[in-house]
């Protein structure tokens, strides 16, 4: 029957793809496969309404329906089952205007009026009853967005630089696979039932990316004229973190869907599922070995090669090629600049004067294709409100020739191809709302998870630090200050990393401690970490009390001003005095922790009660925590 | 008799069932007589605005625009007469409400449409308590002032006055809850007890055994209530039996629970109760509440 069809020439391609979803095992999503921005599916909304409805009704027992609920995207709410955390889906972190403002409805509507954008690219609404997730399902397939896969043992959201497609150092645009990646993956029976969540990262070259701390990073490299990548397998932080480990040389674009698929059955063969404590591919690459691991995983990738279909592999490929195609900016990204070096308009970093100058200084970048910048959004800890949100859709649609955005691992937003004489009527319009602060990507604005805000694994509340942090620093001009840019700040509200902490220049992660005959929050430092194909992980430093993070990060900057050499910036210094490498009187991390002794010290509680409480709160501190959900 | 032809072509035109039902017919005989004390048109819960047209064009129904009086001389819908809801609210005694309505010029069988900015919850407010006192031909305009003007729609400056009516007062208990009323049904699980608030404020303290709607959820972008099948789905998602009472309540006066209070009117539910000191008399009575303080969630604004 598929040969009778070649004959219509084109029509084939798309006969041959319904064809091969009836008889393949991705039948669940053959509804979208034509339209690869939709990632949607309308019916599972009344499929969640049901189960909730069995599930209230005591038919479902309470671990079947977490399993169900965390496959969609619904992730229980700290102390309190009556609500669910939202993970919505960004695929690439690439976004539409429209779907912006589906976002700001369904906040509106369900949640509590503002977003949140994760250090992993999603889009989260807090605090959404369990009955009308249902409803946000529907809403989130309107828009052609998805939830589903967003938490549980399932591929997450398949994180792509949201520099891909305007970076200077970039061979290709990764977007397009990352997205065919998302695509091929979604709702495929091969990841349903994992031994662990498990997570893809692109990057657009060797520095923007978190490739390392991924299952699967890839970074992207052209051989001999052909597309490629440098696959890195088994990074991921937590508990215990690892750094990925390089597979080969080159893994040429057409191995790219076996090499997914081997890692995905490997692990899913045999990744642990006894011990939720170590089931991440991370564990079984670090107990086997990787040598081991690697030649098991080769060996596998051969079987793949040899016993996949032709029409599954077509299922992947006709997705690269129709997004290849529909790449409306394609002749825009053929006018290629030749240097990698560029300066911006207006930008005289010495002497910035007005607010916009300042905002023009950290967050406007110009993009490789000559005439363009792309704009940051700083937003607090990730928060955005409807409102904001749906100005910023106008935004975009007004000034981006791309007409759309994406999400960033710093919780931002950036927005890309807008020509230099936009960038002031951008400006004006995103600082009408409140989205025109400075020092986006630099310590001015610090990751922040969702801490005690929301989460049942949180100790602290790490997303009200963050946020602390950014106007004192605000306040203090930092982001104005060339030395400081480019070191982060990165906070968690427990270990388990989703505010990387681990790759900060200074990191934080939550605890609890007793300090004298009183409970603290507290939380331990690390120095020099970093991200892209060379990142490392943090060095433990000391652990600091809630209340003292602010002073202690002000005396790290004074120690880094009297020590730093010529063009020395601090996280150059961090990362040299954590290898024990300074120079001046601070040589290593045992001076460092010297000076800062005093500087972390509590008055006593009845001196000083409100230093024992956490940020956001106004009672005692208690380290309260639920079972956490990931593994469930 | 046009605006009852209008009325037929806006039924055939809407494909939304339940919506059909609700939108009860007028009159088919009408009147063509000008008083408009002597029509007998029964409005639905929701007016739309081609509806509303017709009926000031025919001068068959009393508008009243419950804002406050600069915005009313700013501009108003035609023929609209002003009662900004803290008149209402300083005293809003049975006996007052009636010299309102007799000072407005609406006796037991004007229908009346009322509408507001505020999405709706002003007005539900002044509507319900018109319903309060007995009187039961009132209806919401489904947009706000500023969805009238967006609609290009015509406006006038002029103060409208009528001749003073005589309304008789027949108070309508059915549809009303007190604090010691709302205690009772605590336990009772024939009824339900709905706050309105935003979700955030719900989290940090309700009634117990409340359940939240907020009024955020029950809007649509061009209309201040959703089609009546969205808002029945949301109280079957909820598991909340149409046969059961509700009692609505807010924060302080009872115009986000207003609001919800029509919104369960248009999804079909036909028991439904407003506690109009709500949450604010609850408190200082002392009475038992909920709050939930394991987490920082209010830290999440980004406001």
């Amino acid at each position: 029957m598929r040969l009778s069809k070649k004959i219509y020439g084109l029509q084939y391609h798309n006969d041959i793809l319904e064809s091969s979803v009836d008889s393949d095992i991705l039948s669940s999503s053959k509804k979208n496969d034509l339209n690869f921005e939709n990632w949607g599916l309308i019916e599972e909304s009344e499929y969640f309404a049901n189960k909730v409805k069995l599930f209230r009704q005591d038919q479902l027992n309470a671990d079947e329906f977490r399993r169900f609920r965390l496959q969609n995207g619904a992730y229980g709410s700290r102390l309190n089952s009556d609500f669910s955390m939202i993970r919505i889906k960004v695929p690439g972190g690439d976004i539409t205007p429209e779907q912006m403002e589906k976002i700001a409805n369904l906040a509106e509507s369900f949640s509590i009026g503002s977003a949140h954008v994760s250090t992993r690219q999603n889009i989260q609404l807090h605090w959404v009853q369990l009955e009308d997730v249902s409803e946000v399902v529907r809403g989130l397939a309107e828009g052609g967005l998805t939830s589903r896969e967003a938490c549980g043992n399932t591929i997450r959201n398949v994180m792509c630089s949201h520099f891909a497609g305007v970076c200077s150092n970039e061979p290709f645009d990764t977007t397009i696979y990352a997205k065919a990646v998302a695509k091929f993956f979604l709702r495929n029976p091969m990841c349903q039932n994992l031994p662990r969540k498990f997570k893809f990262n692109f990057a657009c070259c060797s520095e923007h990316g978190l490739v390392r701390i991924a299952d699967v990073g890839l970074v992207p490299a052209i051989q001999d004229g052909i597309r490629g990548f440098r696959i890195y397998l088994g990074g991921g932080l937590g508990a215990a973190s690892f750094i990925g480990h390089l597979l080969e040389e080159f893994t040429p674009e057409s191995r790219l869907l076996s090499t997914c698929m081997s890692t995905i059955r490997v692990y899913d063969r045999l990744g642990n599922r006894e011990n939720p404590a170590r089931n991440r591919m991370r564990y079984l690459v670090n107990e086997m070995g990787w040598i081991k691991f690697q030649a098991l995983l080769l060996k596998e990738r051969d079987i793949v090669e040899a016993t996949t279909s032709i029409p599954t592999k077509n299922v992947f490929e006709s997705t690269l090629k129709i997004e290849n195609n529909g790449n409306s900016l394609s002749s825009l990204s053929g006018n290629k600049k030749t240097t990698t070096t560029t300066t911006l308009p207006l930008i005289n970093s010495e002497n910035i004067q007005t607010a916009y100058e300042r905002w023009l200084n950290t967050n406007v970048i110009a993009q490789k294709q000559s005439g363009y910048y792309g704009v940051s959004i700083t937003l607090g800890a990730g928060d955005i409100t409807s409102n904001q949100l749906r100005v910023l859709a106008e935004s975009i649609r007004e000034f981006s020739e791309e007409r759309k955005a994406r999400t960033t691992p710093q919780q931002n937003f950036f927005i890309r191809y807008i020509k230099s004489e936009s960038i002031p009527k951008l400006f004006a319009k995103l600082s009408s709302i409140g989205l025109g602060n400075p020092g986006a990507n630099t310590i001015v604005s610090p990751v922040g998870c969702s801490g005690t805000t929301s989460c049942n694994l949180a100790i602290t509340n790490s997303h009200r630090l963050a946020k602390e942090i950014q106007s004192k620093f605000l306040e203090l001009n930092y982001d104005m200050d060339q030395d400081l840019r480019t070191s982060t700040i990165k906070i968690s509200g427990c270990p388990n990393s989703c505010g990387q902490h681990e790759v900060a220049t200074v990191g934080f992660y939550g605890g609890a401690a007793r300090l004298g005959n009183s409970m603290a929050p507290i939380y331990t430092m690390l120095f020099a970490g970093s991200t892209g194909e060379n990142g490392e992980l943090g060095k433990v430093v000391m652990r600091v009390p809630a209340k003292r993070i602010i002073d202690v990060v002000l005396k790290i900057i004074e120690c880094y001003k009297e020590e730093k050499n010529d063009n020395e910036t601090m996280h150059d210094w961090i990362s040299k005095i954590s290898v024990g490498r300074g120079n001046g009187k601070i040589q290593n991390l045992e001076d460092i922790k010297k000076i800062l002794a005093p500087v972390i010290k509590l008055p006593s509680f009845s001196e000083n009660p409100d230093s024992y409480k956490d940020y956001g709160s106004d009672s005692n501190f208690i380290a309260k925590t639920a079972r956490g959900e990931c593994a469930a | 008799m046009c605006c009852l032809n209008d009325l037929e072509l806006q039924k055939i035109k809407n494909n939304d069932e339940s919506f059909d039902k609700l939108k009860k017919n007028s009159d088919s005989k009408g009147n063509n007589n000008n008083s408009i004390n002597k029509i007998s048109t029964t409005l639905n819960l929701l007016c739309d605005v081609d509806t509303l047209r017709s009926l000031i064009k025919e001068n068959k129904v009393r508008v009243v625009d419950v804002r406050k009086k600069d915005d009313y001389l700013k501009g108003h819908v035609p023929t609209a007469v002003c009662l900004p809801l803290a008149e209402l609210l300083s005293d809003d005694s049975p006996e007052s409400i009636i010299n309102i309505l007799n000072n407005l010029g609406i006796s037991d069988n004007t229908p009346v449409v009322v509408y507001d900015d505020t999405f709706g919850a002003l007005a539900s407010r002044v509507a319900w308590s018109f319903k309060f006192v007995g009187h039961k031909d009132v209806s919401l305009l489904e947009v706000t002032y500023s969805g009238w003007k967006n609609l290009g729609l015509e406006i006038e400056q002029k103060s409208n006055s009528f001749d003073k009516s005589s309304h008789s007062l027949n108070m309508d208990y059915s549809i009303y809850a007190d604090a010691s009323y709302v205690e009772n049904a605590n336990n009772d699980k024939k009824k339900v007890i709905i706050d309105s608030r935003e979700r955030l404020n719900f989290l940090s303290e309700h009634i117990p055994n409340s359940k939240n709607i907020p009024y955020t959820m029950i809007r649509s972008e061009d209309s201040i209530l959703r089609k009546p099948s969205e808002l029945k789905r949301f109280l079957e998602n909820r598991g909340i039996d149409f046969n059961s009472e509700i009692i609505t309540y807010c924060g302080s006066v009872g115009t986000l629970s207003g609001l919800v209070f029509f919104a369960l009117k248009a999804a079909g539910v036909p028991n439904v109760k407003l506690y109009p000191k709500s949450f604010k008399e609850w408190k200082s009575l002392g009475k038992a509440k909920i709050e939930f303080k394991d987490a920082n969630y209010w830290d999440l604004s980004a406001e």
